[in-house]
Formats: structure tokens, C-alpha cells, sequence
């Protein structure tokens, strides 16, 4: 037994250098509860973005570690610091929920590590709490209900009825869509939001038909997007109340309507800086093989986490890996200068990008899976209204 | 604040009461009776959900697949009882509550395995998926005044059963003396057995009946539990009666708050203000009343009759 520990010891010696050349990176986002089916898909991106990549950033074996946030902020924060103090790993990433970014922020920020938001954009990371060392793939949350709000003025719709979750993101929604809707708001709700979500709607929604408004705006991501559009045609608002969300109908909700044949979505619009039909290389590969290994379309959540990936691999080349150069990886990633599957962006001050928004509508594709094109482009290059708050230059 | 709204959320609240008590009465019969703190109750109304959203699918029909979802959920339910209760009946209500937590999260992890972390819709049949006018601008989703009759029809069910057959009487003597009911030469065991799996089906069929309204989803079953434990409390553990009327009253405050608080917040505060308050007050109206009754009757509104 003794000589064999030896000679495992020995073994493990001759390999440790191998072991070194490698870039770590934290992969945190919700594996269980119901959030666990945006994880999922994030967790599928991930795994392809690796496979494209042959498992290597540069010269540097790429290894990625998932952690759970168990949908709260205070397990993030956990698991954030997991990763960056037991694995030490040099990128930390994903993060779905604003409250578990707001919460899971520090941990990495001050340890001098890199922080890039696969998802969560809230409004506070874009403006006084922002950060060098602090980049976003995706958006800021108040952008895409702007650019709904600007849809509802377009299309001439007088008056709105809202309904968000009562957390950091859904307050930020509801701020978005307000900033830009010229019409009034009759009503407003935020309903209870975590692992013990309300799902129920029936009071919320006799509330919104009463209130007589042209149209009700939603965000509900995840699982709620289910129930709520349920509820919604089960009290028979479709013709009364069109519905206008953002990041509700999407590829997680879309099968599961499609599953059991929730018609009322089709034709249904919201905006999304990303969309599967957008047409670049990048995102051709990206939506054929992922559906080829998955089964179903990516999700924004997906094209987002494939995009942190990618993005953390130019930083990694750029500075032919050596990784104690920070000031070399952090002016990389300030470039955005990769292939992203949404098309070229741009960093604005905050590190948030500076990008274009679309118009998506719910439609069947040719093999009758449902799913969403581009309609038109609501905004051209758009930057988010807190960059402004932020003291970076 | 119109009266048409009025009657249509008094009837959301009725509605979310009476699913309240399927799973509240389930439980306050296996913590009256068998005095045991059962947390996993909430796992057995998520079980119920699953197997009636993979039913629908394969059978096709969703009355059909709640007919034979619920002899399988109470199957589940007697597993439970067999396996692992009964070796804990013994043992005090932290290994109760030690125990039933660890089955909470076997059911959460088995679930994820077998059925993914993706949900379940269930769709419903097109006679189901419409609204009916119950007066002039009183439209009311037809499942929902479904959910209505039956859980009036189970709460009418279960008086009959508790207070007029022989196992009602066993069930209300095993309430009020545990001891008394064995030494009198009943089999408790089997008493036991057949409570719990009882409790097991109303709790399914409560996920069965809000899964087309959600979903059939993991972890919906610990969002429910914390308020039936609420229910049982204000209405009086191991009172049928008492987990009716303080699920009907639990319903109709968390509706009624949900809808109208803001509304009240606004005549004496900024509307914003009220925005963002009126929400978290109405999520704690509940815990209140419990606090309330726990300050001023701690034995709960109706408590059954004891020794």
C-alpha cells in the first residue's frame, strides 16, 4: 500500500505541470429549483462553447467549474466565494439574477478577479457601483423594456397595465418600460419572487382587466413565463389586454407552450437585443449545432453565456496567456473584440455593451417547432440610461 | 373600488382557500393524530402534479389521468408512512422534522432526475378553457370555478367521513387520545397507514388541480407547505373543521391584500410609496393573523376537543 501511494505521489509530481497551464473559469448560475431550466440551457452553451473552442483558450487548457445559486443570493454568494478562493479560478461568469450578482459582486471584485454577467444587468452595476474589472454580455436590464416601451408608442397603444417580480430586475424592468412608454399607466404589480415564487395570477390579472387598460407589459422569466401565459388565456384577456413582455416567451417557455398547445403566444411580440434568426457566422453555427446536440433552440440565456465564453477566450489570447497580466486582459475585454453570436457591439463606459435592440415576434418554423424571428430593429446601438452614473471614463 | 372586482377576487380567494385546504387537512390529520410534523406533505402535492402532467400526455385526457394519478400519490403516500414515518413516531418532533426535510429533498432530486428541471404544462380540455359569466361583468375562468366545486366537494366528503363513518370515529378518538384508541384493541398501525395515504391524495390532488394553472414544477410543493402549516395553526392542529375555515379566511386575506392593499396604502401615503410597500405588507398579512392567534389562542380557532 505504502509503495503505491509513493509511486501515486510520484505519478502526480511528473503530471502537476500539465496541470498548471490551464484558465479557470467560474461558471455560477441556478442548477436546482425550478430556475434550474435556464441553468440548464446556459450550462448546454458552455459545454458547446468549450467543444468549439477544442477545450482550449489560446495555449491553456480550458476548465470551467459550475456552481449552483439555488435561485437565492445568499447561496451566490456562497458559491462565488468558493470559486474564487478554494478553485482560484481567473474568470468568474454566468450569474442569471440580479440580486445574486448585486450579492456575489464583491467576492470577486475584490479579490482583483474578473467578473463578466452572463444574464443579470442590474441597474446599480451599470451606474455607481460599476467596475473596471466588471464586463457584461448581455445588457442592462432597463434597455429591453425601453425598447418595448417605444414599440407600445409606435404601434399607438394609449395605456398599460404593468406586472413584474418584486425583485432588483423587475423594478429595473418596470423603471425601463416607464422611461420610454409616452401613454399612462393604469396599474401596477409586483408580485413575490425567489425559490417560493407567487405563480398564482388570478388576483393581479382581474385587477388588470379591470383597470381598462389598451395592454399589459410583463416580465416573467423562467418558469413563471409559463404560468403566467396560461393563467393569461385561461381568464380569456387575449382580445381584451394584448400582451407585450420581455424575456418571458422565449426557447424555455416556447416547448413547453407549444407541448400543450398555448396558441395565444403565437404571434406574440417582444424585444431582445439577440434572436436565433440573426443572420452572422457566428450565431449560424451557434443555433444549428446547439439544436443538432440539445434538441431545441438556444435560449438569449444561452447565446449570452456562449458569447461570456467566447469573449473570455480573446481576452485569454490577446495576452498569449499569461494571466498575472491583468491590465492586458481587462483592455482585451474593454475591445469586445470577438465574434459575438449577436453581431458586433461595442463597450460603452460602464463595460456594458453599446448594441442594437429587435422586435421579435413568435413564429413556427419550417419543421412546426415554434419559435421567434426578427421583426424589425427597434434601437441602433443603444446605450443604457445609467452609463451616465457611472465614474469610469 | 368596484363591486364586480370585488366578487371576482373574493371568488380567486375562495378558490386559493380551498386548495389550501386540501393540503392543510391532509396534514393536520397526520399531526393531530399521529402527532408527527410531516414537512414531506408538501412533496407528495408536487408528486401528484407530476404524475397527472405525464398521464395527461399519454392518455390524453386530464379528468382521466386525475382519476388514476390519485390512488398512485396515495401509494406514494403509504410508502412514506411504511418506510420511513412509522420508524420515526417514536422519536421527538426534531427528528420528525430532520427526517421529512431529508425525504423533501430525495422527492426535489428523484423528480429532477426522472422528469428534468424543465416543469410540466398541463393542457386542458377545451371544455375547461374558457370563461363563464356568472353575472353582468362577473367573467370567471371555468377551471377555476372547478378548482371551487371540487375542493367543496372533498371538504363535504371528508366531514362525512370523519364525522359519520366508524374510521371518522377512530380518526377523531385517535385526535383527542392516541393511547386510549390502542389500548382499546384498534390497530393503529393500519389507522395510521390509511390517514396518511388519505392525506397524501387530498395534498395531490391539490397539485394536480393548480398544475394546469402553474405547472407541475419541482419545489412547488415547499412553497405550498409553509402556508398550510399556517393554516393549521390559526384553525387548530388536528381540526378538519379548523384547517377549512382558516384556509377559506387565509385565502380570501392573502387575495383580497394582494389586490386592494395598494389601493388602501394610497389614500394616506405617496403612491409610489405604496407601490412598493403594499406588496411585502400583503405577503406578511398571513403570518400576522398567525402571530395574532399564537399571542391570543394559542390552541388555534377551532381545536379539537381534548381529553
Amino acid at each position: 500500500m505504502k509503495k503505491f501511494i509513493a509511486a501515486a505521489l510520484a505519478a502526480s509530481m511528473f503530471t502537476l505541470p500539465a496541470f498548471a497551464a490551464e484558465v479557470k473559469v467560474g461558471f455560477v448560475t441556478t442548477l436546482t429549483t425550478g430556475g434550474a431550466v435556464i441553468g440548464k440551457d446556459m450550462e448546454n452553451a458552455v459545454n458547446l462553447a468549450s467543444a468549439h473552442m477544442g477545450g482550449k483558450m489560446g495555449e491553456l487548457d480550458l476548465n470551467v467549474i459550475f456552481a449552483d445559486d439555488g435561485f437565492k443570493p445568499e447561496t451566490g454568494k456562497q458559491a462565488t466565494d468558493k470559486l474564487v478562493k478554494q478553485d482560484d479560478v481567473d474568470f468568474v461568469t454566468g450569474y442569471i439574477w440580479s440580486h445574486v450578482l448585486l450579492a456575489s459582486r464583491k467576492s470577486v471584485l475584490d479579490q482583483g478577479k474578473f467578473l463578466i454577467s452572463a444574464n443579470a444587468g442590474p441597474s446599480e452595476m451599470a451606474g455607481k457601483l460599476c467596475h473596471e474589472n466588471f464586463f457584461s454580455t448581455s445588457w442592462q436590464n432597463d434597455q429591453t423594456p425601453e425598447a418595448m416601451g417605444e414599440v407600445l408608442n409606435q404601434q399607438g397603444v394609449k395605456s398599460l397595465y404593468i406586472m413584474a417580480p418584486n425583485y432588483a430586475a423587475g423594478k429595473d424592468m418596470v423603471a425601463g418600460v416607464e422611461r420610454t412608454f409616452k401613454g399612462e399607466i393604469k396599474g401596477k404589480d409586483l408580485t413575490k419572487w425567489g425559490a417560493d415564487a407567487q405563480l398564482d395570477f388570478s388576483a393581479e390579472l382581474a385587477k388588470a382587466k379591470a383597470s381598462g387598460a389598451e395592454g399589459i407589459f410583463v416580465f416573467y422569466p423562467g418558469a413563471a413565463a409559463g404560468a403566467f401565459v396560461k393563467q393569461y388565456q385561461q381568464a380569456g384577456l387575449k382580445d381584451i389586454l394584448p400582451l407585450y413582455s420581455v424575456f418571458t416567451i422565449d426557447a424555455i417557455s416556447l416547448p413547453k407552450l407549444q407541448a400543450a398547445n398555448f396558441e395565444s403566444v403565437l404571434g406574440s411580440k417582444t424585444t431582445q437585443q439577440w434572436d436565433p434568426s440573426l443572420k452572422n457566422e457566428q450565431n449560424k453555427r451557434f443555433v444549428t449545432e446547439f439544436k443538432a446536440r440539445y434538441g431545441s433552440y438556444p435560449s438569449f440565456y444561452a447565446a449570452q453565456s456562449y458569447d461570456a465564453m467566447f469573449l473570455i477566450k480573446s481576452a485569454v489570447e490577446a495576452v498569449g496567456g499569461d494571466l498575472t497580466n491583468k491590465d492586458g486582459i481587462r483592455a482585451a475585454l474593454k475591445t469586445a473584440n470577438y465574434d459575438s453570436v449577436r453581431g458586433k457591439y461595442t463597450y460603452g463606459n460602464n463595460n456594458f455593451p453599446i448594441q442594437n435592440f429587435y422586435l421579435r415576434e413568435v413564429v413556427k418554423d419550417n419543421d412546426g417547432n415554434w419559435t421567434t424571428r426578427v421583426a424589425s430593429t427597434v434601437f441602433e446601438n443603444n446605450q443604457d440610461s445609467h452609463a451616465k452614473d457611472c465614474s469610469m471614463n | 373600488m368596484d363591486t364586480s372586482l370585488l366578487i371576482i377576487q373574493t371568488l380567486n380567494g375562495i378558490q386559493l382557500g380551498l386548495l389550501l385546504f386540501l393540503v392543510a387537512s391532509g396534514l393536520t390529520l397526520i399531526f393531530g393524530i399521529l402527532d408527527f410534523v410531516n414537512l414531506a406533505h408538501g412533496s407528495l402535492y408536487m408528486v401528484g402534479a407530476f404524475f397527472c402532467a405525464t398521464l395527461t400526455f399519454a392518455l390524453g385526457s386530464f379528468p382521466l389521468a386525475v382519476l388514476i394519478a390519485l390512488p398512485l400519490t396515495g401509494l406514494v403516500g403509504y410508502g412514506v408512512e411504511r418506510f420511513v414515518a412509522r420508524k420515526l413516531y417514536a422519536k421527538d418532533h426534531l427528528q420528525h422534522v430532520l427526517g421529512t426535510f431529508g425525504l423533501i429533498l430525495v422527492f426535489d432530486t428523484l423528480t429532477h432526475m426522472i422528469w428534468g428541471p424543465q416543469g410540466i404544462s398541463i393542457p386542458l380540455p377545451a371544455w375547461l378553457d374558457t370563461q363563464v359569466t356568472l353575472m353582468k361583468d362577473v367573467v370567471f375562468p371555468t377551471y377555476r370555478l372547478l378548482i371551487i366545486v371540487s375542493g367543496l366537494v372533498c371538504a363535504a366528503g371528508l366531514y362525512w367521513l370523519v364525522n359519520h363513518t366508524r374510521l371518522g370515529m377512530l380518526i377523531r378518538a385517535g385526535a383527542s387520545n392516541r393511547t386510549m384508541v390502542s389500548a382499546l384493541g384498534i390497530d393503529i398501525k393500519t389507522l395510521f397507514a390509511l390517514v396518511f395515504a388519505i392525506g397524501a391524495m387530498l395534498a395531490g390532488l391539490a397539485g394536480m388541480l393548480i398544475a394546469p394553472i402553474t405547472e407541475a414544477k419541482i419545489g412547488m410543493g415547499n412553497e405550498v407547505i409553509i402556508t398550510a402549516f399556517v393554516v393549521i395553526i390559526v384553525g387548530g392542529i388536528g381540526s378538519v373543521k379548523g384547517a377549512f375555515i382558516a384556509a377559506i379566511l387565509i385565502g380570501l386575506i392573502d387575495t383580497l391584500g394582494r389586490s386592494f392593499l395598494d389601493d388602501v396604502f394610497k389614500l394616506f401615503m405617496s403612491s409610489s410609496a405604496a407601490e412598493t410597500s403594499a406588496p411585502a405588507i400583503s405577503a406578511m398579512l398571513i403570518y400576522l393573523l398567525m402571530a395574532l392567534i399564537l399571542a391570543f389562542r394559542p390552541q388555534g380557532l377551532f381545536p379539537p376537543m381534548v381529553r
